[in-house]
């Protein structure tokens, strides 16, 4: 090439300067030169670039924090705490009837006494103690575990519920559908709170004597039967939701292509079109554990919550109710921890579906 | 040619979706009376505007829709029989009551045929599962049909067939949303030849790729069959496309076969309206010759499909139509060499 003939670029020319360039710029690319240029990206998957995008939501990230930080302190407390849910403080083997409404912190004279006496430290009452001299700390510790337990044991069951009844009516469709979904509307307009306090009190009768002795028995009849209810209604709406994205999903070639194959049914539901759909349910679920828990709430604090000793949150926060001008502290805690699982499953609901729902990006 | 037996004979296929308008259903008849048959190693152009019903062809032929009525025989083998008797003018023969008369409805299980008859869809984009890597898409006729004893043997063929339809073996563990239009139609067709079928309905499997992309897939299908020897039914609303890949093609419109042809007859000696106007719509590259070209355009709109008109259903937009047209439906006549067209005017 000769660059000495080429003539000077004119000022302001849009012309590519040749001068810049030599003989060898122009050169065919080896296939050495060609390979390198092949680089693909690293090949993401739905789930790692959900995930990616969990990560850069400060709410959704938060949220994660405050229940791992509950669930881990709901699981190990009880073992490093040596005081009981359901008893009575006790010093050296004798019960403490002056431990009753200790402030935060605080001993009772005879703790006091002991650990004079003796030189040890008593593990401190955290939260203080109720009215009949338990240490509080461990209720609502104890209280969390209720509440996280119905939450997501309850959202368990709706989903498994909805998943089935809404997969086999949305796929199979027509006629299969039309029936299915009156049966989802008759239980949708059924009034949920109502049916949940009949059949506490119905159950509550029939289902005493049947689980007396089984490790249910701890649990209470009344814990029993909302989960019976949780089961019987609340899976109406997950049903839908699963239904409309199956709807939806079915009607896309790629599973078309798999009934071409010949793919049975099961097959073409479990591997295309509940994937598909998956994220759409694991956000329904995180949002369905804080309605849950609140339902829970409610009930333990009208009275129709876990049977006693045992405790939950909302039937803590009905307890102190009577003595809310005097330690309003009692009533303050289960609230405000409540408050903090409800909002941070709720947080995260929203942060996975941020993250998860692609029609939304 | 005419000894050979056919592989793939559909008869008085009709498919009717009921479509509800207020409190009664109507039928949309999508595909009405269509026969053809396709023999081993054979490509069969099937072409028509949007609408029409070709894809609707293709599916109930692999019976992804149950057909209302009509026989398709595989192989010899009757896969699906309404049982509807049919006399020479091509009517249905009526009982006394004045109901078609049934006779030996068949309809079989599907899975063992499905191994032989495959599917390439239009839409790279829709056909393949986003949440699968091309791995599992490829392997999914070989696990339902049980192709392979142990997992070495499923990558190998997975490998194998990745290699025919010219994609990398390291593509293997990507998903389909990482490939362009042209590598998602070869991951489809390697998906419909895992089965090693004898027969494949080509969905207008170029119709959205571009027309470079176009090409390569194309000769892909010709090199695969020549290696394979497999039979296409091949959908396209491109003519230059079916003219290039097919023996034979059959013209479509509103649901009913207008011609049917050796590719070249057709093109260079075309009989019906509908296809002489089909045919000067194809764009021609030289611009020289493209002036001195015809176009015939044809006026008005296609007719709703639930409203068909009475005898032929492109009496409508056609020049010749006669109140004969009106009357009654043409079918289909030879006029000679295996050139079928039905029209009582040309």
């Amino acid at each position: 090439m000769a660059e000495e003939k080429l003539k000077k670029r004119a000022f302001l020319s849009s012309q590519i300067d040749l001068s810049k360039f030599n003989a060898k710029d122009f050169e065919k690319a080896t296939d050495e030169e060609k390979r390198q240029q092949d680089v693909m990206g690293e090949s993401t998957t739905f789930f790692k670039d959900g995930m990616r995008r969990l990560r850069k939501n400060p709410l959704a990230m938060a949220s994660i924090v405050v229940l791992i930080i509950i669930i881990a302190i709901a699981i190990v407390a009880p073992h490093i705490c040596p005081y009981s849910y359901s008893s009575i403080i006790t010093v050296d083997g004798r019960r403490d009837k002056g431990a009753t409404d200790l402030e935060p912190m605080q001993w009772s004279e005879l703790e006091a006494q002991y650990m004079e006496k003796t030189g040890k430290k008593l593990f401190p009452h955290i939260f203080g103690t109720d009215s009949m001299g338990r240490d509080y700390f461990i209720r609502v510790v104890y209280g969390t575990r209720v509440s996280l337990l119905v939450g997501i044991v309850a959202a368990v069951m709706v989903l498994i519920i909805g998943l089935i009844y809404g997969s086999i009516a949305g796929y199979f469709g027509g006629t299969v559908d039309l029936i299915m979904m009156r049966i989802v509307d008759v239980i949708y307009s059924l009034p949920d709170m109502l049916i949940i306090i009949l059949l506490s009190v119905v159950l509550q009768e029939r289902l005493t004597p049947l689980i007396k002795g089984t490790s249910l028995a701890k649990l209470g009849a009344n814990m029993i039967s909302m989960f019976i209810v949780f089961a019987l209604l609340y899976w109406v709406g997950m049903a839908r939701l699963v239904r409309g994205q199956i709807l939806q999903i079915k009607n896309n070639e790629y599973v078309l292509a798999a009934k071409s194959i010949g793919t049975p049914n099961g097959r073409i539901l479990r591997k295309h079109i509940i994937p598909n759909c998956l994220s759409i349910i694991i956000i329904t679920t995180a949002l369905q554990i804080p309605s849950a828990i609140f339902t829970e709430s409610y009930l333990s604090f009208i009275g129709l919550g876990v049977s006693l000793p045992l405790t939950s949150l909302g039937s803590l926060a009905n307890d102190a109710r009577a003595a809310m001008q005097t330690y309003p502290l009692r009533l303050v805690i289960p609230a405000v921890v409540i408050s903090l699982i409800v909002l941070a499953f709720n947080l995260l609901g929203d942060g996975l579906r941020d993250a998860f729902d692609t029609k939304l990006n | 040619m005419a000894e050979e037996k056919n592989l793939v004979e559909v008869s008085h296929l009709k498919q009717y979706f009921p479509v509800s308008q207020g409190f009664h259903k109507i039928p949309l008849k999508a595909v009405d009376d269509v026969s053809f048959t396709i023999k081993p190693g054979e490509t069969l152009g099937l072409v028509g505007e949007s609408g029409c019903g070709k894809t609707t062809v293709g599916r109930s032929l692999l019976q992804l829709y149950k057909p209302t009525a009509g026989r398709i025989v595989f192989d010899g083998d009757v896969l699906f029989d309404s049982g509807e008797q049919y006399d020479a003018n091509g009517e249905v023969i009526c009982g006394e009551d004045g109901k078609p008369v049934i006779k030996n409805p068949v309809k079989v299980n599907m899975l063992p045929y499905r191994k032989r008859m495959q599917m390439v869809f239009q839409d790279p984009y829709s056909s393949l599962d986003p949440r699968m890597t091309v791995e599992d898409i490829i392997g999914e006729p070989l696990d339902v049909h049980h192709l392979y004893k142990n997992k070495k043997e499923r990558r190998e063929k997975i490998l194998d067939l990745m290699a025919t339809v010219g994609l990398n073996a390291e593509h293997a563990m990507r998903y389909a949303h990482e490939f362009s239009g042209g590598q998602r139609q070869r991951i489809g067709i390697a998906r419909a030849l895992a089965v090693n079928p004898d027969f494949i309905v080509c969905d207008e499997p170029v119709s959205a790729l571009d027309v470079s992309i176009q090409a390569q897939v194309i000769n892909m299908f010709e090199d695969l069959q020549d290696k394979l020897g497999l039979a296409y039914l091949f959908i396209a609303h491109d003519l230059l496309v079916v003219h290039h890949i097919s023996d034979r093609i059959a013209v479509m419109y509103l649901g009913h076969l207008m011609e049917i042809a050796d590719a070249d007859e057709l093109n260079d000696n075309p009989i019906h309206p509908y296809t002489l106007s089909l045919l000067s719509a194809v764009p021609i590259p030289d611009p020289e010759t493209a002036r001195h070209s015809h176009r015939i355009v044809l006026e008005g709109d296609v007719p709703s499909p639930l409203k068909m008109p009475t005898g032929c259903p492109f009496r409508t937009r056609c020049r010749y139509a006669t109140e004969q047209c009106a009357a009654e439906r043409p079918i289909l006549t030879d006029r000679g060499n295996g050139h079928m067209v039905a029209c009582f005017n040309k």
